[in-house]
């Protein structure tokens, strides 16, 4: 016989994840790839915030990035090139119970989804969205991407990239609905970890940057950044993250900055070098599309035909001659 | 000619005794109410329709709609208004050319000329206002044109509507189309209270004033007509003994989908599909759901397939370019297995082609879409009527079979009305309850079964079931595989359900005798007049049956077997074939026609095809003079 709390203390113990319960395979991402950073930062996130790997849902496009999805022990979709977002809307238009989150490339996010991108921070649906940047196509083998540098040598751009690289800080803080972006960097662990459990915690479209490193295309493109911490500008705030005493001492580079200050927020995504690290806009007040659409009635087939039959109402000839 | 200007009767007597004028009585008559748009020849065309419906005749509107919003005025491309075919009986199409028109000015009347939409000795009431009209030009065009359509042959009455009008409103450019309703109603002998009512329900949304006014006009127009018109028709009606809907082709969409349980339907504006979303943003108040406009038409099949991935099975609507647009997605259902339900409303194509115009041109893009073998299934309503159950059967097969269904509709079947019996809503039209219950041990989420390619979905929210989908090849449970086995075996499976599918289906029925000289086969909007061509020279003794498909994919079983009992069969549709008498084309270059393509791939049957790409509906006497061409070639040997 068991007492209640007993059975109570039972239920805990197997509500409780650990860290395999959301692992899943050997990812074959290359080694050193920022991919496994971001990889472990949600799964340590999944766990902390004992999230159910049934009721938790990763939606990606394609690419090296949005592999993530299958190395998750949670609910994945897969889905198509720059189609992850208005997929993840779907989801989460359908099942406001679940806890939707993107994982997508710069490919995927700011080139042939980019209409999609700029939708989905209007739409302000609430969902993690992890933007993997290292601003080159991997998986078809190194072609310059919206958010390469100029200059880029890549196969499409033999003689270095033409134009300007697309800065998705700021284009995502220039649509209106804008409610939470941040950037963080794949080789400060700890930092990335906080970045993404903010955004989670953030009701709404919540967009993270992800400068990551690919070794197999780019091996020293970030090697100036990582070998000096000047380089990286830490945004350090109670409503963002809080930089532990060791990183504070590593990164010098700081600033106080209140996420609720857009023009300086703005100001701080226009910088390229050094690279701003930390939640750079948070507005908590802007509504999400699925609130906006919500119907509190039950669906019940009762309802439905009730409904049904008042349309039908409208149109109907009746055999009497006058509507009955 | 009978000139309005100039009563016959003098005005005292017509006070006091009506003329007695003799009604011809009518099996049907085509009548159509042009305008420049913007003049509400479409309001009253519609009025008319249900009014005439509510009398218990048998109904058919065609929306006649100028590309533009604003067509520039009296232009002969600007006609915009409504054909209203009222008959006796059942009315299953819009018919043949026009034996009425009430026209609101030569330039629109002389387009519909042009387009050869009258018959030769169609009646027309004509405004006459523009015979004083200011401008010198406008008044010598006028003339001209009267003169040329009375010398032609064309019964033409002038009407002074808008001075009419004028003793009433003071804008009588807006109220004209209600005086032309009161018109039609004497006319027609149309019961004049219903018609009130139908102001009632048409302007229901809008002040009493506005109601009064109106029906001020209508009863304008009804005595003006009986005063001064010296003919009336009368087309008998029967009232169903069964309430009846009067909706258009999407509306009954619409309701459908209400019907089916499907709560989210995620779209981007596109002609003719729109106005079905239109309706259903209103009617899914009542009911709880989401009519999401996405940013584009591929964000709107993505959601979709999203919302439906998540357990709700939904709906994305779209035309031609819409559609193409989606392929890419509907191809990832295809390969995830996730039900979708793709309403493609047909217009002109290829391109922006003709989009307020009927074709039937998306027949082979719809089966064979999206790169690869996709498999899907794909149905054709061909009645307002089957628009409606349509959606509820598509539904139910999406989720059955894990499947993508389209739903082939086009321009015609979205703006025409007919009625058709009330539905009695069905609680198993719905979807069960999301399974949100645990899965058993070791259970994969793509267990093909060997025989019939079907496998369990597991929804997000199922303990247990937890596995990412993908449009990668994959094993059974999911897992990207490269191994050339697996990838056979997903594609057997995909392939196997459609087989499977085709098993529950029955043979179609057979319109006319399962034996003869001819069968005409066809799909989609043109059933009413095939039929309506079939069941007349049948009449005269021609040994002619007809069979229409709602199924094209997967093809129901019998349609081998039905056409062996003819000597010759023959398509008509609404897309493209070429001519076999064209000087370039020969039997081994003839393009041919949609489904006499896929009905000679699979039964190896020497069909013959015709079709025609008007932009308008086919006509029941087109057809029948195409059938007689085609006996007569039986004959020879």
């Amino acid at each position: 016989m068991t007492t209640g709390a007993t059975e109570c203390l039972l239920q805990l113990y197997s509500d409780r994840h650990e860290l395999e319960d959301y692992q899943k395979g050997v990812p074959r991402w290359c080694p050193g790839c920022g991919d496994n950073a971001i990889l472990a930062a949600v799964q340590r996130l999944c766990r902390d915030e004992g999230l159910r790997p049934e009721k938790t849902v990763f939606v990606s496009g394609i690419g090296c990035s949005s592999r993530l999805p299958h190395y998750m022990r949670t609910y994945g979709f897969h889905g198509i090139h720059g189609r992850a977002l208005p997929l993840a809307e779907g989801v989460r238009m359908s099942r406001p119970d679940l806890d939707v989150f993107v994982n997508m490339g710069d490919g995927d996010c700011c080139s042939i989804g980019a209409a999609h991108w700029i939708h989905a921070i209007r739409y302000n649906m609430n969902m993690t969205v992890m933007l993997h940047d290292n601003q080159i196509y991997g998986l078809t083998k190194k072609q310059a991407s919206p958010t390469s540098p100029i200059g880029l040598r890549s196969n499409t751009t033999p003689g270095g990239a033409v134009l300007e690289a697309l800065n998705p800080l700021t284009v995502t803080l220039g649509v209106q609905n804008a409610s939470f972006v941040a950037q963080a960097v794949d080789w400060i662990p700890d930092v990335l970890y906080q970045i993404v459990s903010a955004a989670f915690h953030h009701r709404g479209f919540s967009f993270i940057r992800i400068v990551q490193r690919c070794p197999e295309w780019l091996p020293k493109m970030m090697d100036p950044w990582l070998q000096d911490p000047s380089r990286v500008l830490m945004l350090d705030h109670e409503d963002g993250i809080r930089l532990g005493p060791d990183l504070a001492r590593v990164y010098k580079n700081q600033e106080k900055h209140d996420p609720s200050n857009i023009h300086r927020a703005r100001e701080i995504a226009s910088t390229l070098d050094p690279i701003p690290v930390g939640v750079l806009f948070r507005n908590d007040s802007v509504p999400c599309y699925e609130d906006l659409r919500h119907d509190d009635r039950l669906r019940t087939a009762e309802l439905i035909g009730k409904g049904l039959d008042a349309e039908f109402d409208k149109f109907t000839v009746w055999p009497e001659g006058r509507e009955a | 000619m009978d000139k309005a200007a100039t009563p016959r009767l003098p005005k005292a007597a017509t006070r006091e005794t009506k003329p007695r004028k003799t009604v011809r009585r009518l099996s049907e008559h085509v009548i159509e109410i042009i305008s420049d748009s913007g003049e509400g020849a479409q309001r009253c065309g519609q009025s008319l329709g249900a009014i005439a419906a509510r009398m218990g005749n048998g109904v058919w509107t065609v929306e006649i709609i100028p590309a533009e919003i604003r067509p520039p005025a009296r232009s002969v491309a600007g006609a915009s208004g409504n054909r209203i075919r009222i008959g006796a009986g059942r009315v299953t199409n819009g018919g043949n050319e026009s034996d009425l028109v009430v026209a609101f000015n030569e330039q629109v009347l002389l387009g519909r000329v042009q387009a050869r939409e009258l018959k030769p000795d169609c009646r027309i009431l004509l405004e006459s206002m523009w015979r004083e009209d200011r401008d010198p030009r406008v008044a010598a065009s006028y003339k001209e044109t009267y003169d040329r359509l009375v010398a032609a042959g064309y019964r033409v009455t002038e009407i002074p509507m808008e001075r009419e009008c004028h003793k009433l409103v003071s804008d009588s450019r807006r109220g004209k189309n209600m005086f032309a309703l009161g018109l039609l109603c004497s006319l027609y002998s149309l019961d004049l209270g219903l018609a009130r009512d139908q102001i009632a329900i048409t302007f229901g949304k809008k002040a009493e004033s506005v109601i009064r006014t109106n029906v001020l006009l209508l009863e304008a127009g009804y005595a003006w007509a009986e005063e001064n018109l010296d003919f009336k028709f009368e087309i008998p009606a029967t009232r169903s003994d069964r309430p009846q809907i009067v909706v258009n082709g999407n509306t009954a969409l619409a309701l459908g989908t209400i019907a089916s349980g499907i709560e989210i339907c995620a779209m981007y504006p596109i002609t003719p599909a729109t106005s079905a979303s239109h309706y259903l943003s209103e009617a899914f108040a009542r009911v709880g759901g989401v009519v999401h406009q996405a940013e584009d038409e591929i964000a709107a099949c993505a959601f979709a397939i999203g919302a439906s991935y998540a357990g709700k099975c939904a709906l994305t609507i779209t035309s031609g370019p819409g559609y193409s647009l989606k392929q890419e997605a509907i191809g990832l259902a295809v390969m995830a297995e996730i039900p979708l339900v793709v309403v493609n409303v047909q217009r002109g194509g290829p391109s922006t082609g003709q989009p307020t115009k009927v074709e039937q041109g998306d027949l082979l893009t719809t089966i064979f879409g999206s790169h690869g073998d996709a498999p899907k299934v794909v149905i054709a309503p061909s009645t307002i009527e089957e628009c409606f159950y349509a959606v509820i059967t598509a539904r139910k097969i999406a989720e059955t079979f894990n499947m993508v269904v389209v739903i082939l509709s086009d321009a015609n079947l979205s703006s025409s009305q007919q009625p058709f019996p009330r539905p009695v809503f069905q609680e198993s039209w719905l979807a069960p309850p999301l399974d949100q219950s645990p899965v058993p041990e070791g259970a994969k989420p793509y267990e093909w079964d060997p025989e019939t390619g079907l496998a369990e979905r597991l929804i997000p929210g199922r303990p247990g079931g937890m596995h990412t989908v993908t449009g990668l090849a994959h094993d059974t449970a999911s897992h990207v595989a490269y191994d050339p086995d697996i990838n056979h075996q997903g594609l057997r499976a995909r392939s196997l359900k459609l087989a499977s599918l085709q098993r529950t289906l029955k043979p179609p029925p057979l319109f006319g005798d399962p034996t003869g000289d001819l069968l005409v086969i066809g799909w989609g909007s043109t059933r009413g007049a095939i039929e309506e061509a079939v069941a007349a020279m049948r009449e005269n003794g021609y040994r002619v049956s007809s069979m229409h498909l709602t199924f094209l994919q997967p093809m129901p079983p019998g349609i081998k077997e039905a056409m062996a009992g003819f000597k010759k069969v023959v398509t008509i549709e609404g897309n493209w074939s070429d001519d076999p008498n064209d000087a370039m084309i020969d039997e081994s270059n003839r393009r041919l026609s949609a489904l006499a393509m896929l009905l000679r791939a699979r039964y190896l049957v020497d069909i013959e095809c015709w079709t025609e790409v008007k932009g308008q509906p086919i006509k029941p006497n087109t057809i029948r003079r195409v059938l007689m061409e085609k006996l007569q070639e039986v004959g020879k040997p």
